[in-house]
């Protein structure tokens, strides 16, 4: 640090491009966005216009937001989808990061490969794949049904009926789990691979379970990787559109597709901002109240 | 499959005509006109000209096209609003054309640089949404209608009921996903216009379609035909040259425009303000409206074309098609889509959210 203070020139010119890059690319499109959310379509020569929006810092649309059930139902049921993908997530990632931890060194950077495998493929195409694969006449159909078959199971109870598995709110979590496992993988593997291993060790020599083990030394020693998974998962989650959109049924609406919607069919960016914003809120809030939970966890121990 | 070679010979009158016309025009600049670089910024619907289209405009015009692609209607519409990003011809659909024009979005055009304007059928020289197609000139045309599996449906009467107001196929329906397009059938369904206004009128489509809802399985955002050809439905709402395009695949697969009437639609080819190219535009509309290049793009895709030359060249396999050109008195019933303003715009999308949510 001292050097730095020496070396000013050196500090600006390292953290310049990035300060900039942040400031360009990520506040101010934020702040613009933000504005907007205060505005309203302008009015001229008496008609509501089409393309003009007016900053009259209202707070019209969020009241609108706000008044109407149906937004914050949504929110809701947003909310309740991908904490239940971030739990599937974390289920699934936790073993999978442990093997690639503890797999030997030489096999390592193949699992890790494996995992990030997918991001070479565009997202919209591994969704539509997920359509081939659960559809009626999709490869878990056919699996099933060849197993069926094989057990002569039809000649017992007559031919196989295929699983409905595509659009529904099973669909939407299958596709969004499979989509962000990646993200909860990766960091829940950097903080497996920092274990001191030989706490395990201690634990298990003083005569804790395998079990008592893994919730009283490991869990807790993970936890920031936890931590930093489901967050990356989460909030990505609740904001998604494309997934409900493919995947899911009738009422498998997010609140990222209500967004989505006024920015397009609808035409009412004013009010799409003041959603986004909303969202962002309540994303802040749930951060603040988890910073807040670990300080006092902090302060107890 | 027909191959067509078109001969198109450029009008060498018509270039000089076009040569004198061009000083008189007020939307650029003069010094940008004289040399206009041999380039045209084309943005359309997928698998919506010709295969050869392209390659013979520039061989006969040596105009280079370079077409990107949008999805809809409304993803066209946000790109374009904040200026163009350099587009000199644009397809919206008729209402999209209307709603351009209140917003000031689209470029006068002129009549004398497209000759082949005479080849429009009687129907389509003129608009309701763009009095004496000033801004505008019809492309293809279609419905919204009903497609369906005729052997796992059997033989229905043609009516929207099957989709709104019947559990007959339940879990075995898909609408399209369009909110506009989904109330407007049911309005029409209930015996309202399809543009109605009346707050009324869009509660009752509303109350209809979350009644309905158990039984529809999906609000399909352009993949009706898919959903049909994979068994995943047995009945879809569709536009009619998408299920046509399947039902070339699958000999099961049918369509109708229900008795009730539907949407009738017209896609357009605009010029957007800000067009950098607008007498290779002009030079674009006239090649498409030339009977044997109108003729090649009809045939490769399927759509009903208001060139009456090229309807000439083509055979009764596609004039005569029912799903292609409906019935004259189904027609008659059917209606555009009317931009009705931007509360009107708010009210059926808030009622689209609803039935989502519900």
């Amino acid at each position: 640090m001292e050097s730095f203070r020496k070396n000013q020139g050196v500090f600006w010119i390292l953290a310049g491009p990035g300060s900039l890059w942040l400031l360009f690319f990520f506040l101010v499109p934020l702040g613009i966005v933000w504005i907007l959310s205060f505005g309203e379509k302008a009015v001229i020569d008496g008609k509501v216009s089409i393309t003009e929006t007016e900053i009259t810092w209202t707070l019209a649309n969020y009241v609108r937001a706000l008044a109407d059930p149906v937004y914050l139902v949504i929110m809701w049921k947003s909310a309740w989808i991908s904490a239940l993908a971030t739990t599937l997530c974390l289920i699934i990632a936790y073993p999978v990061a442990f093997v690639i931890a503890f797999a030997s060194p030489r096999w390592r950077p193949w699992l890790l490969l494996a995992v990030i495998l997918p991001f070479w493929i565009n997202l919209l195409i591994r969704t539509y794949a997920l359509i081939a694969v659960f559809r009626i006449r999709g490869y878990v159909n056919f699996t099933l049904e060849w197993t069926y078959d094989s057990l002569w199971l039809d000649r017992l109870f007559g031919p196989f009926e295929p699983l409905e598995l595509l659009y529904n709110d099973f669909a939407v979590v299958a596709g969004l789990v499979y989509v962000f496992m990646p993200f909860m993988v990766l960091p829940l593997f950097a903080s497996i691979e920092r274990l001191d291993r030989s706490m395990l060790e201690a634990s298990l020599d003083l005569g804790a379970s395998q079990m008592a083990t893994f919730l009283r030394v490991t869990v807790p020693l993970t936890m920031p990787g936890i931590i930093s998974g489901v967050i990356l998962v989460f909030i990505p989650c609740l904001g998604s559109f494309l997934t409900a959109d493919l995947l899911g049924g009738t009422n498998a609406t997010m609140i990222g597709n209500v967004i989505e919607r006024q920015f397009k069919a609808a035409n009412d960016w004013p009010f799409g901002a003041a959603l986004s914003f909303l969202l962002m809120y309540v994303t802040f809030g749930a951060l603040a109240l988890r910073a807040l939970l670990s300080r006092d966890a902090g302060m107890r121990t | 499959m027909k191959t067509y070679s078109p001969k198109f010979r450029p009008n060498r009158r018509s270039l000089l005509g076009g040569a004198a016309t061009l000083a008189g025009m007020s939307f650029l600049p003069r010094g940008t006109m004289a040399a206009e670089e041999r380039k045209l910024n084309f943005y359309n619907w997928d698998t919506y000209i010709g295969e050869t289209t392209l390659d013979d405009f520039n061989a006969a015009t040596g105009i280079e096209v370079k077409m990107d692609l949008f999805a809809d209607n409304d993803e066209l519409f946000a790109k374009l609003r904040e200026g163009n990003p350099g587009y000199d011809l644009i397809v919206p659909t008729n209402d999209y054309v209307e709603r351009m024009l209140v917003a000031g979005m689209l470029l006068p055009l002129d009549h004398d640089k497209i000759p082949n304007m005479s080849n429009l059928g009687a129907n389509f020289r003129d608009a309701s949404y763009d009095p004496g197609l000033k801004h505008s000139i019809p492309y293809m045309w279609g419905t919204i209608g009903v497609g369906y599996n005729a052997k796992r449906t059997g033989d229905i009467t043609k009516s929207w009921k099957h989709l709104y107001d019947s559990d007959q196929f339940a879990g075995k329906i898909s609408l399209l996903g369009d909110g506009p397009n989904v109330l407007g059938h049911a309005m029409k369904y209930l015996g309202n216009s399809l543009n109605s206004t009346n707050v009324a009128d869009i509660k009752a489509a509303e109350e209809l379609l979350i009644a309905q809802k158990r039984n529809i399985k999906v609000f399909a955002d352009d993949n009706g035909q898919d959903l049909l050809v994979s068994g995943e439905v047995v009945i879809a709402q569709e536009w009619n040259g998408d299920i046509l395009q399947v039902m070339a695949e699958d000999d099961d697969l049918s369509f109708y425009v229900p008795d009730e009437g539907g949407l009738i639609w017209q896609d357009c080819l605009c010029m957007p303000k800000g067009a950098p190219h607008p007498e290779n535009a002009h030079a674009f509309i006239n090649f498409i409206l030339d009977a044997d290049a109108g003729a090649a793009i009809a045939d490769y895709i399927q759509y009903a074309t208001p060139n009456e030359a090229a309807r000439a060249k083509l055979g009764s396999e596609y004039n005569e098609n029912p799903a292609i050109f409906p019935p004259d008195e189904t027609v008659a019933k059917c209606e555009f889509q009317l931009y009705l303003g931007e509360e009107h715009v708010k009210n059926v999308n808030d009622a689209w959210t609803r039935v989502q949510a519900a």
